[in-house]
């Protein structure tokens, strides 16, 4: 076939099979949240409750499309687009399998870091443009939550970095033949999880909507699709910093037996419920708690990491 | 790549001259932040992937969130654009201008002299970069890192100052209470408070 009309069809695939699995998600977490709370969780809507997430979508489309008076109109209708594209445009690095990829980069890990950093705007904007107090509130957490986890979440993915030598996925993954990255990186791993939290604003990291302090937060002002996006550019971002751990350090497609593209999803499906699960069982810390954790705590422990795996490299000789 | 590098080069001169003309201090800071994107779009283009990278992570990304959360603590209200608008006159241009079209003319004088026109030297990746800095520039890193290094310690300086007394609640009260502004305490304190 035509090398680009294969990768339009490779980009249409990804798209479609990210974001619906990002709406599904919101059926899968309150049925599981449900399962591990003894409830039974939305079961009404055709088989299993599968089509609840069909008839949330068709409400959400049918709601007021409201933009408050006070808002900073332009800015406030751009700012959830923000989180959408930044999200969508990280999975075009991420190798599913050896041939599913949009695009293959030397700075792929680089490319997710910018975008992650850019996420921010949609938070900080949207809280801005609300004009509204706990809005902004929830904005300054936001910004200086994901500020500083993003310092840590660059350094633990170093690690990996320096086993693979190079900042692409591709060949991270590759070099994963004889032995998960896990296993070398577990300290690494830990952090990236913690911040791979922290940067999709999940619970127990969700204190910038905190809804029993803040009302909702950065997006109490927004409603109908608006706010269906920020909710569904939450999933997607979930669904992409699991499948970024499974690439980074479970051996991305590598697997016995089964074919490549099932073990990538099946990998970045059980972290996807490892994250509900943190949902279900976490507490929200208390917000100097959480930025006393990121700076005295988990930016020592990533560069101790970055500096041992670095002796042990240079060690070895590599 | 000749195309999208004027393309994006366009683009970072408008965003630029919409920064500097914007009446609102946070849609003057997306303008520069759009700025900044598309330089790194034109680092991209000219070969510099790494440059481009960092020049999203760390203008874009990091400082000038920094600079709409600093905005955003100040919450400026209608009433800043209002005050803007008397210092935004086009009289103000003028000195700016013209320093800004003398360096225009230069450039312009040194694009027509130039004899050749080559776009993509070579591809500087991570690795070259990493090369680069950690080999003949060493000593530039060394001294970046002193300075960072000083501006932290004076940070902390700064920053610690005033948690030398008391700390917590009771202290922003006594600066409540030194603006002249209204002091109401929550809780069991409400009794027994100055008020």
């Amino acid at each position: 076939m035509n090398p680009t009309l294969l990768k339009i069809v490779v980009i249409l695939v990804i798209l479609l099979v990210v974001l619906n699995v990002s709406a599904l998600l919101i059926w899968l977490e309150r049925r599981l949240l449900a399962l591990w709370q003894d409830r039974y969780g939305p079961n009404r809507v055709g088989p299993f409750g599968l089509l609840q997430v069909v008839a949330d979508m068709i409400k959400i489309f049918f709601k007021e499309d409201w933009i408050p008076p006070f808002a900073d109109k332009w800015v406030f209708v751009f700012a959830p687009a923000i989180i959408m594209i930044t999200v969508l445009l990280t999975f075009a690095v991420i190798p599913f399998t050896p041939l599913f990829q949009i695009t293959e980069t030397n700075i792929a890990l680089l490319f997710f870091l910018g975008m992650s950093s850019l996420g921010v705007y949609s938070i900080v904007l949207a809280a801005w443009a609300s004009n509204n107090k706990y809005s902004l509130l929830g904005g300054m957490r936001a910004a200086s939550q994901m500020l500083s986890y993003e310092v840590f979440m660059g350094l633990s993915m170093m690690g990996t970095v320096m086993l693979a030598g190079s900042f692409s996925l591709r060949r991270i993954v590759e070099a994963q033949q004889h032995i998960w990255f896990v296993i070398p990186q577990f300290l690494g791993f830990v952090l990236f999880l913690i911040a791979g939290i922290a940067e999709t604003r999940r619970l127990p990291f969700d204190l910038p909507e905190a809804e029993s302090e803040l009302v909702a937060g950065f997006h109490s002002e927004y409603s109908g699709m608006k706010f269906g996006m920020f909710f569904v550019g939450e999933y997607l971002g979930v669904v992409l910093i699991s499948a970024l751990i499974s690439v980074l350090f479970f051996g991305g497609w590598l697997g016995p037996v089964l074919p490549p593209v099932v073990w990538i999803v099946l990998k970045t499906l059980f972290f996807i419920c490892f994250f509900i699960l943190l949902r279900a069982a976490m507490p929200r810390p208390r917000f100097d708690q959480l930025m006393s954790w990121g700076w005295k705590w988990l930016l020592p422990l990533s560069l101790a990491n970055l500096a041992i795996t670095g002796a042990v490299v240079l060690a070895r000789g590599r | 790549m000749a195309s999208l590098f004027y393309i994006a080069a366009i683009v970072a001169v408008l965003a630029t001259i919409l920064m500097l003309t914007r009446l609102n201090p946070v849609h003057a800071l997306l303008y520069l932040t759009v700025s900044l994107l598309a330089v790194a779009v034109v680092f991209f283009t000219l070969g510099a992937p790494f440059m481009a990278a960092l020049e999203v992570i760390v203008y874009a990304g990091a400082i000038m969130v920094l600079f709409v959360f600093v905005v955003m603590l100040l919450n400026l209200g209608k009433h800043t654009v209002d005050a803007e608008r008397p210092l935004a006159r086009p009289e103000a241009f003028t000195g700016p201008g013209i320093l800004a079209a003398i360096l225009l003319f230069e450039v312009v004088f040194v694009l027509a002299r130039a004899q050749s026109r080559t776009f993509v030297l070579a591809q500087v990746g991570p690795r070259e970069v990493g090369l680069s800095l950690y080999g003949p520039y060493l000593l530039g890193v060394e001294l970046a890192s002193i300075l960072l290094l000083g501006a932290l310690v004076g940070a902390y300086h700064v920053g610690s100052r005033r948690a030398q007394g008391r700390t917590g609640v009771v202290r922003s009260d006594r600066v409540r209470v030194a603006a002249g502004g209204d002091l109401v305490r929550a809780g069991d304190d409400r009794s027994s408070g100055p008020a």
